[in-house]
């Protein structure tokens, strides 16, 4: 039968066109049909299984190789020294904790201010603001901290400008009469935890405007007329209202900043130079560095892991009235 | 009763350019219950919005106890808001929602009387034993005693409650109307209500005042603004009202479809053209030879209580509510008593309501609908 269908070549080509449609559709069908009502029966989950695809390739995978590689040695078997040799490494523990902390708490005091006035203005000039703050984003990141590298430098255009005013010179001038001094060129910027700081600061502040302000302006105007109605001052309102309220922003605030600010490898790199090595170095090192060993590296990596998740469900724990309150 | 507490002097306010309040005047007596009435747009959550403080007019003086109060913020004026819809801290429990204002109270009030005037106002509204819930988990009439706890628990000299009910469903509703009358005369505080709700505004009021494109048309109680009404506009949002053009021949005696009738109203010039208001329950059908005028019957709906029938008068349609049925296109005779009879002077309102051509079965449900109120000012 097949064969007959096919042997006239010339006629059979034109024969299928004319009515491929027919067999092409009923072959397509009997595939797609089954996906089909696969797809119609779970709608809404289904548009969901590419990620859950993609995360559990990219993400739980590898979560699973990390705890695989901290409890085994290069040998292959199992052991605990991955973990007993960390104690070498407490200081830069204690460092990238420090550091993260210090920056998270600067980018709320900075960016709780700017997120509350922001969710005053009209809804035109939010959106204005909004993307000024978002605009630095669209700037490659690494750029951005190569940037500061330049004005942070020893010879870099703040040192330069300092000089120019002749703020070096006065310094030394002051120290004219000591023969123990040794005249400065520039102040020390780049390669100090301030500078750090100061990177993280930078990259992370929007993350911490962003989810305060939009929770913020969703607190019903009727609320805050209810509280001044009851006799509060606009301070009283802002302590006793409006800021338990938007408590849930100041969460995702301070997650959405500590979280890559306590694992950030770039910033410290560029900014702290060698000697101020953070928990993120450290772990690369142990995978791309002269220090390869990627037990050791999936090891920290796991404990930073804890420590983050940690302090995360502990944040949670303290906001969680006032979650469901914004839920509402 | 009878001292003024709050008086609004020429008070106007435009949005935008657009007049909201046109020179109000208005005297609020202490204790009393006052209702703002009229319909979307009128201007009445505006004036409670000045009287709380949360506008200024922008010409025009607010007096409060004989002082003028227009610069006074919300949080200095002992005056406090039941709001719309509800605007309870939803982040305190339900004690701590009514505690709010005792607690930023200074001089300080000692836990203990915080307390107990908590448990006062919660059993005032009947949900004690409900201090720690919190308040998301309670019901939308549960929700509204609290915000009306919260406001009296402060004991403010005036309360302002602003369509407070919109959101109850009726029967709900008028549980509540009588709650919160209940509740003003056992605190006897002055509450100011807002509502387009004429039968609410009815029912609780000791003064009602009727608002219309940001202009009183009337003051009066209840029974005078339903009796009494001083134009079209109030007679017709004032319970139903068929409104016809007439002629007042002389004292007591008022013309309209080229027939006299008797009426108790008197006071206007001869010959006056005027607005006759006839209720629909104060016609008497009768057989056609006996009634003072006659018509046809268009259209009938049973409404429970009573019918309402459309009646066809020389191509004007009346309302007429009765408990005996006549059938569609029945011939009938109408009577009307002389105390049946409301006169009013020709207004800028005369002609545009009274006639029942586009009354439809719909017609009620959709007066009732208290999804428009509240929003008139933004």
């Amino acid at each position: 039968m097949t064969s007959f269908r096919l042997t006239p070549v010339t006629e059979g080509r034109r024969m299928n066109r004319s009515s491929a449609p027919a067999g092409f559709k009923e072959r397509v069908a009997s595939v797609w049909l089954p996906v089909k009502s696969f797809l119609e029966r779970y709608r809404r989950q289904s548009f969901a299984y590419p990620y859950v695809l993609w995360m559990a390739l990219f993400v739980v995978i590898p979560i699973i190789l990390i705890g695989v590689y901290a409890f085994t040695s290069a040998e292959g078997g199992f052991t605990l020294e991955n973990f007993s040799g960390i104690t070498n490494y407490i200081p830069v523990f204690g460092r990238s904790l420090w550091l993260a902390l210090v920056a998270t708490a600067i980018c709320f005091i900075i960016g709780y201010p700017v997120a509350l006035a922001i969710s005053r203005m009209d809804a035109k000039a939010q959106r204005i603001m909004l993307m000024l703050i978002m605009l630095p984003m669209w700037i490659n990141f690494l750029l951005r901290t190569y940037a500061w590298m330049s004005l942070l430098e020893n010879t870099g255009l703040i040192n330069r400008m300092l000089a120019a005013i002749g703020v070096f010179d006065w310094i030394n001038a002051m120290h004219s009469g000591n023969p123990n001094y040794t005249p400065i060129t520039h102040f020390q910027l780049i390669n100090t935890n301030g500078a750090v700081v100061l990177g993280m600061v930078y990259n992370y502040l929007p993350f911490m405007i962003l989810p305060i302000q939009s929770v913020i302006v969703k607190i019903d105007p009727f609320v805050i007329e209810a509280a001044q109605d009851l006799g509060a001052s606009s301070r009283t309102v802002f302590r006793k209202v409006i800021f338990p309220l938007s408590l849930s922003g100041v969460i995702s605030g301070i997650t959405m900043v500590f979280v890559p600010s306590v694992s950030t490898f770039v910033i410290s790199r560029l900014l702290g130079g060698s000697t101020n090595m953070l928990l993120g170095d450290l772990i690369e090192m142990q995978f791309m560095g002269a220090a390869y060993n990627p037990h050791l590296g999936s090891a920290i990596s796991l404990i930073m892991m804890a420590i983050v998740v940690i302090c995360m469900s502990v944040m949670n724990k303290f906001g969680e009235g006032e979650e469901q309150a914004v839920v509402m | 009763m009878s001292k003024e507490l709050i008086r609004l002097v020429e008070c106007r306010k435009e949005f935008d350019g657009e007049v909201v309040l046109d020179s109000i005047n208005l005297a609020i007596k202490d204790k009393e219950f006052l209702t703002l009435l009229g319909p979307s747009g009128c201007g009445k959550t505006t004036t409670l919005r000045i009287i709380g403080g949360f506008l200024k007019p922008d010409s025009g003086k607010v007096i409060f106890d004989g002082v003028k109060i227009n610069d006074v913020p919300p949080h200095k004026r002992k005056i406090n808001t039941v709001f719309q819809k509800y605007a309870l801290f939803t982040h305190l429990n339900v004690f701590e929602n009514i505690a709010f204002g005792l607690r930023i109270q200074r001089p300080k009030l000692s836990e203990k009387e915080i307390t107990r005037r908590v448990q006062e106002a919660l059993e005032l509204v009947a949900l004690k034993g409900y201090e720690k819930r919190s308040v998301s988990q309670l019901s939308g009439g549960q929700q509204q005693r609290i915000a009306i706890a919260r406001a009296i628990v402060n004991r403010p000299q005036v309360l302002l409650l602003d369509e407070p009910l919109g959101a109850l469903d009726l029967k709900l509703r008028k549980d509540m109307q009588r709650e919160l009358k209940q509740i003003q005369q056992q605190v006897g505080i002055t509450f100011i209500y807002v509502t387009h709700d004429q039968e609410e505004a009815l029912t609780m009021s000791d003064t009602v005042v009727v608002m219309n494109k940001g202009e009183i048309q009337q003051i009066g109680t209840p029974v005078d603004i339903y009796n009494e009404p001083n134009n079209a506009f109030v007679a017709d949002f004032i319970g139903e009202s068929n409104i016809i053009d007439g002629i007042m021949v002389s004292d007591h005696l008022v013309r309209m479809y080229g027939r006299n009738f008797p009426c108790l109203d008197e006071g206007f010039a001869p010959n006056e053209s005027i607005d006759v208001v006839v209720r629909p329950e104060d016609i008497d059908i009768v057989p056609v030879e006996q009634g003072q005028i006659t018509g046809t019957v268009t259209d009938v709906t049973f409404k429970g209580m009573q019918y309402d029938i459309i009646v066809d008068f020389q191509g004007f349609k009346w309302l007429i509510q009765t408990t005996d049925h006549s059938p569609v296109g029945a011939k009938i005779g109408v009577k009307i008593d002389p105390d049946g009879f409301h006169i009013m002077k020709k207004s800028e309102y005369s002609g545009l309501y009274g006639d029942y051509s586009s009354y439809s079965a719909e017609y009620d449900e959709l007066s009732a609908d208290p999804g428009d109120g509240g929003q008139e000012d933004e």
